[in-house]
C-alpha cells in the first residue's frame, strides 16, 4: 500500500486547540510522525514583565484554564525564592487545598475527554457530571469556577470559610465515592481494556530520554513528583502515595490519574481537617523585593510546571520564564506513536494531556459586540455564588 | 404493475413511512442516549429540523472529485433503502413478495455500504479514502456472519427463502426465537446491523475524532442530508427485518400491532444499550471479532438449526 500523509491540525476535532502533527501512515500504521506546535504564541513572558509582582501573578493565571491555579502557584514560589519570605501555616494549606481540587478536576476533564476520544461518549459525559461539584468546590472556596484568583506572593487571598467545611466534605465523600466506582469500571470493562492496554506504550527509558514529567513519566515507571521531591506549601505536612505503574501504555496512564484522583481526596481531606483546627494569619504582606533570580517548581496535573523570575529591585521582574509540562511531554509522541494504527496513535496523542495553551501562551480573541445568550454572565455569577454562600451560612 | 405497488413504495411502507418512522426512532435513539449520559436530548422534531435544514444548504462539491458519482452515491443508496422497506414491509404488514426474496433482500443490504465506500473514496481526500477503505473491511468482516443470521431462518423455515413463507411458518409454529440456534442468530443479528449501521463499537470508518466523519467528511446539504436519513430508515429496515425473520412477524389483528411494536422497539433499545455501553474498537478487532468469534458461533448455530434445535 502506498504511503499517505494524515494531517491532525491546525484544527482537527481530536483535539481543541491548534496543534499539528503529520502522521505518516501505511494503510493503518503509522510509520512516522513530526510535530509542530507553536501555533498560538502570545507572549505572556514578555507582558509579565510589564506588570508588577502581583499583576503577573494574575496574568499567569491566566495561561491556561485547566491549571490555572498550578502556574500562579509556581510564580509565587519563585518570587517567594527571591525575597525569601516565610508563609503562614494557614496559607500553605489552602494552596494545597486549591492545588489538589485542581487535580482533580483536571484530571476528570481529561477522563472524560479520553473517553470522547476513544467514542465512548457515556464516560465522557459521566466524567464531567462529577466535575462539576468540583467547580462547585471551587465556587465555594474562592467565588470563582475557574481562574480563582487565591495566590499572593506571601500568601493567599482569600480565607476558607469555616461554615463551608462541612459542605466540602460532603461534596469530597460524593466525589470519592464516584472515583472508586470508575476505577473498578476500569479495571473491570473488557473492551476498554482491549482499546488501551499496550497501545501507544512508552517505555521507561524513552520516559528518562524526553524528560517526561506528571502522569506521562509515571505511568511509565518514573516515580518523578515535585510534591514529594520538592515539598513546599503543606505537602511535606500531609500524607499521600505517588502513584507509579511500569507499562507505560494509555491504560496505566488512565489508572495513573484515577488512582491520582483519589489520593488527591485524600489530601484535600486532611486539608480540611487542619483548616478547622489551625486559625492565624492568611498572608505575610512582602513590602520590598530584592534583586535576586529565583524558580518555582509546582506538580501541576499535567507534571511539573517551572517558573523562573529574575528580578531588580524594582517591583517588576525584569524576565519571567515559564516553562509548562506539555512542552516535554509533547516530543514523546516520537517514541510511543510509531509503528501502531492510527486509531491508536490518536488516543496517544491526547493520552499526556497535551495542553497547548500552556505550552505556546495562546492569544484568545473575545469579541466583546457578541452577546448572543443575551443574559450578563457576571451578574448571573455572582447571584449564584452568592446563593451558595447564603445556604451554606443559612444551615 | 399494480397501483397498489405505488403506494407500497411512495406511502406505506416505503419512502414516507420509513422516512418518518426512521427520523421519529432517531429521536428516542438521541433521546435516550442522552438519557443514558445524563442530558436532556433534543425535542421530537429535532431530526426533521435537521433534514430540512440541510436540504437548504449549498452543496460543496470537491474539485477533484468524481462529481457524479459523489452526487449518485447518497441517492443510490436511498433508492436502495427505499426498495429495501417497501420489500420487508409489504411482506411484514401485507404478507405480500413483491420483488424477490432473502437473498435479494441480502444484496440490497449491502448496497449502502458500497456507496458509502464509492461515495467516500471519489473525493480524494485522505481521511475519506482510509475512511472508505476501513468501511470495506467491516463489510468483509460482518458479511459472512449476516449470511448465517439469514441462513438460519431459511433452513428452519424448510428451506424457503420467500420472506412471506419465512413470516407464515413462524405464525403457524412460533417464532424462531424458540429454538437454541434462534437465540444464537438473534444475538449475532443485532452485532451484525450494530455493524452494518456503523453505530458504536463500530463506528470506525466514521470515528469522529480521529478521520472527522471519514467517507462523509467532504458532504454537505442535501447529499449529506440523504446520508443521515439513509441512517435513519436503517433504523426501521434492520430491526423490521430481524423481527420478521426471528421473532414471528406482525398480526394485524387483536394485540398484533401493540406486539408487534414492542419487539421493535426492544430491538431498538438493546441496540442503544450496546452503543452507549461501548467505546470504538480498532479495526483489526472488529476483524478477529466477527471472524474468530461470532463466525464459529454461527456454524454452531447453522448446525444446530439443521439438527432442528
Amino acid at each position: 500500500m502506498s504511503k499517505n500523509t494524515i494531517p491532525v491540525g491546525p484544527f482537527h476535532p481530536l483535539l481543541e486547540e491548534a496543534e499539528y502533527f503529520t502522521l505518516q501512515v501505511d494503510g493503518e500504521t503509522v510509520v512516522d510522525i513530526d510535530l509542530d506546535i507553536g501555533w498560538m504564541h502570545r507572549g505572556h513572558e514578555f507582558i509579565s514583565e510589564q506588570k508588577t509582582f502581583t499583576q503577573s501573578i494574575y496574568l499567569v493565571e491566566r495561561i491556561c484554564g485547566i491549571c490555572s491555579t498550578s502556574h500562579p502557584i509556581a510564580c509565587v514560589h519563585a518570587i517567594e525564592d527571591v525575597c525569601n519570605v516565610e508563609i503562614p501555616e494557614r496559607a500553605c494549606y489552602i494552596r494545597t487545598l486549591v492545588g489538589e481540587l485542581e487535580r482533580i478536576h483536571s484530571h476528570l476533564l481529561w477522563l472524560g475527554l479520553a473517553g470522547h476520544f476513544i467514542g465512548y461518549d457515556t464516560v465522557w459525559m459521566w466524567a464531567w457530571k462529577y466535575r462539576e461539584p468540583v467547580l462547585q468546590m471551587f465556587e465555594i472556596i474562592s467565588g470563582n469556577r475557574n481562574h480563582y484568583g487565591m495566590m499572593r506572593v506571601g500568601g493567599v487571598a482569600k480565607d476558607v470559610d469555616p461554615a463551608a467545611v462541612p459542605e466540602l466534605s460532603k461534596i469530597l465523600d460524593m466525589i470519592e465515592k464516584k472515583m472508586i466506582m470508575i476505577a473498578k469500571v476500569a479495571n473491570d470493562d473488557p473492551v476498554l481494556k482491549s482499546r488501551l492496554v499496550n497501545v501507544g506504550v512508552l517505555s521507561k527509558q524513552d520516559a528518562i530520554n524526553f524528560c517526561a514529567v506528571g502522569p506521562t513519566s509515571r505511568a511509565s515507571g518514573v516515580p518523578a513528583d515535585v510534591r514529594r521531591d520538592e515539598p513546599n506549601d503543606a505537602y511535606g505536612l500531609v500524607d499521600f502515595k505517588v502513584i507509579v505503574t511500569e507499562n507505560g501504555d494509555v491504560y496505566d496512564k488512565l489508572v495513573v490519574r484515577v488512582l491520582e484522583i483519589i489520593e488527591s481526596i485524600k489530601i484535600v481531606r486532611q486539608c480540611l481537617d487542619k483548616l478547622a483546627n489551625i486559625q492565624g494569619p492568611i498572608l505575610n504582606n512582602v513590602k520590598e523585593i530584592p534583586p535576586g533570580e529565583g524558580i518555582g517548581r509546582y506538580e501541576a496535573p499535567r507534571g511539573e510546571v517551572f517558573h523562573y523570575v529574575r528580578t531588580d529591585g524594582t517591583n517588576r521582574p525584569i524576565r519571567h520564564k515559564v516553562r509548562a509540562p506539555s512542552f516535554v511531554n509533547i516530543p514523546t509522541f516520537m517514541a510511543s506513536c510509531k509503528g501502531i494504527p492510527i486509531a491508536d496513535a490518536l488516543i496517544t496523542l491526547a493520552a499526556v494531556d497535551p495542553c497547548y495553551c500552556c505550552t505556546e501562551r495562546s492569544l484568545k480573541v473575545v469579541d466583546h459586540n457578541r452577546d448572543s445568550l443575551n443574559i450578563n454572565l457576571l451578574a448571573a455569577s455572582r447571584t449564584r455564588t452568592e446563593e451558595i454562600r447564603r445556604e451554606i451560612h443559612g444551615r | 404493475m399494480k397501483v397498489e405497488y405505488l403506494f407500497y413504495l411512495l406511502v406505506f411502507p416505503g419512502l414516507l413511512f420509513t422516512g418518518v418512522v426512521g427520523l421519529l426512532v432517531g429521536w428516542v435513539d438521541r433521546k435516550v442516549s442522552a438519557r443514558f449520559q445524563y442530558r436532556v436530548g433534543p425535542p421530537l422534531f429535532q431530526n426533521f429540523n435537521d433534514f430540512f435544514k440541510l436540504l437548504g444548504k449549498e452543496t460543496m462539491i470537491v474539485k477533484q472529485s468524481v462529481h457524479w458519482l459523489f452526487i449518485a452515491a447518497p441517492l443510490v443508496a436511498f433508492a436502495a433503502l427505499v426498495l429495501l422497506s417497501t420489500m420487508i414491509g409489504s411482506a411484514l404488514f401485507y404478507q405480500q413478495n413483491i420483488g424477490g426474496g432473502l437473498i435479494v433482500v441480502m444484496y440490497l443490504l449491502m448496497v449502502s455500504s458500497v456507496m458509502i465506500i464509492l461515495g467516500g473514496s471519489s473525493t480524494g481526500n485522505v481521511y475519506s479514502s482510509i475512511g472508505a477503505a476501513r468501511e470495506i473491511k467491516l463489510l468483509l468482516a460482518d458479511e459472512l456472519v449476516f449470511i448465517f443470521v439469514c441462513l438460519i431462518p431459511i433452513i428452519k423455515s424448510g428451506y424457503q427463502i420467500d420472506l412471506v413463507q419465512i413470516a407464515g411458518i413462524q405464525e403457524s409454529g412460533g417464532a424462531f426465537i424458540r429454538a437454541t440456534s434462534g437465540i444464537i442468530g438473534f444475538i449475532l443479528g443485532i452485532l451484525c446491523i450494530q455493524a452494518k449501521m456503523t453505530l458504536p463499537p463500530f463506528h470506525i470508518p466514521e470515528a469522529e475524532t480521529e478521520l472527522v466523519e471519514g467517507p462523509l467528511m467532504e458532504y454537505s446539504g442535501p447529499p449529506l442530508a440523504f446520508w443521515k436519513l439513509n441512517h435513519f430508515m436503517m433504523w426501521v429496515v434492520y430491526p423490521f427485518l430481524l423481527v420478521l425473520l426471528y421473532l414471528g412477524g406482525f398480526k394485524s389483528e387483536g394485540l398484533g400491532i401493540l406486539w408487534f411494536v414492542l419487539k421493535y422497539l426492544a430491538i431498538v433499545v438493546v441496540m442503544i444499550i450496546i452503543k452507549n455501553t461501548n467505546p470504538r474498537i480498532r479495526i483489526d478487532t472488529a476483524l478477529h471479532f466477527f471472524w474468530k468469534i461470532l463466525t464459529p458461533l454461527g456454524i454452531i448455530a447453522l448446525i444446530l438449526s439443521v439438527l432442528g434445535a
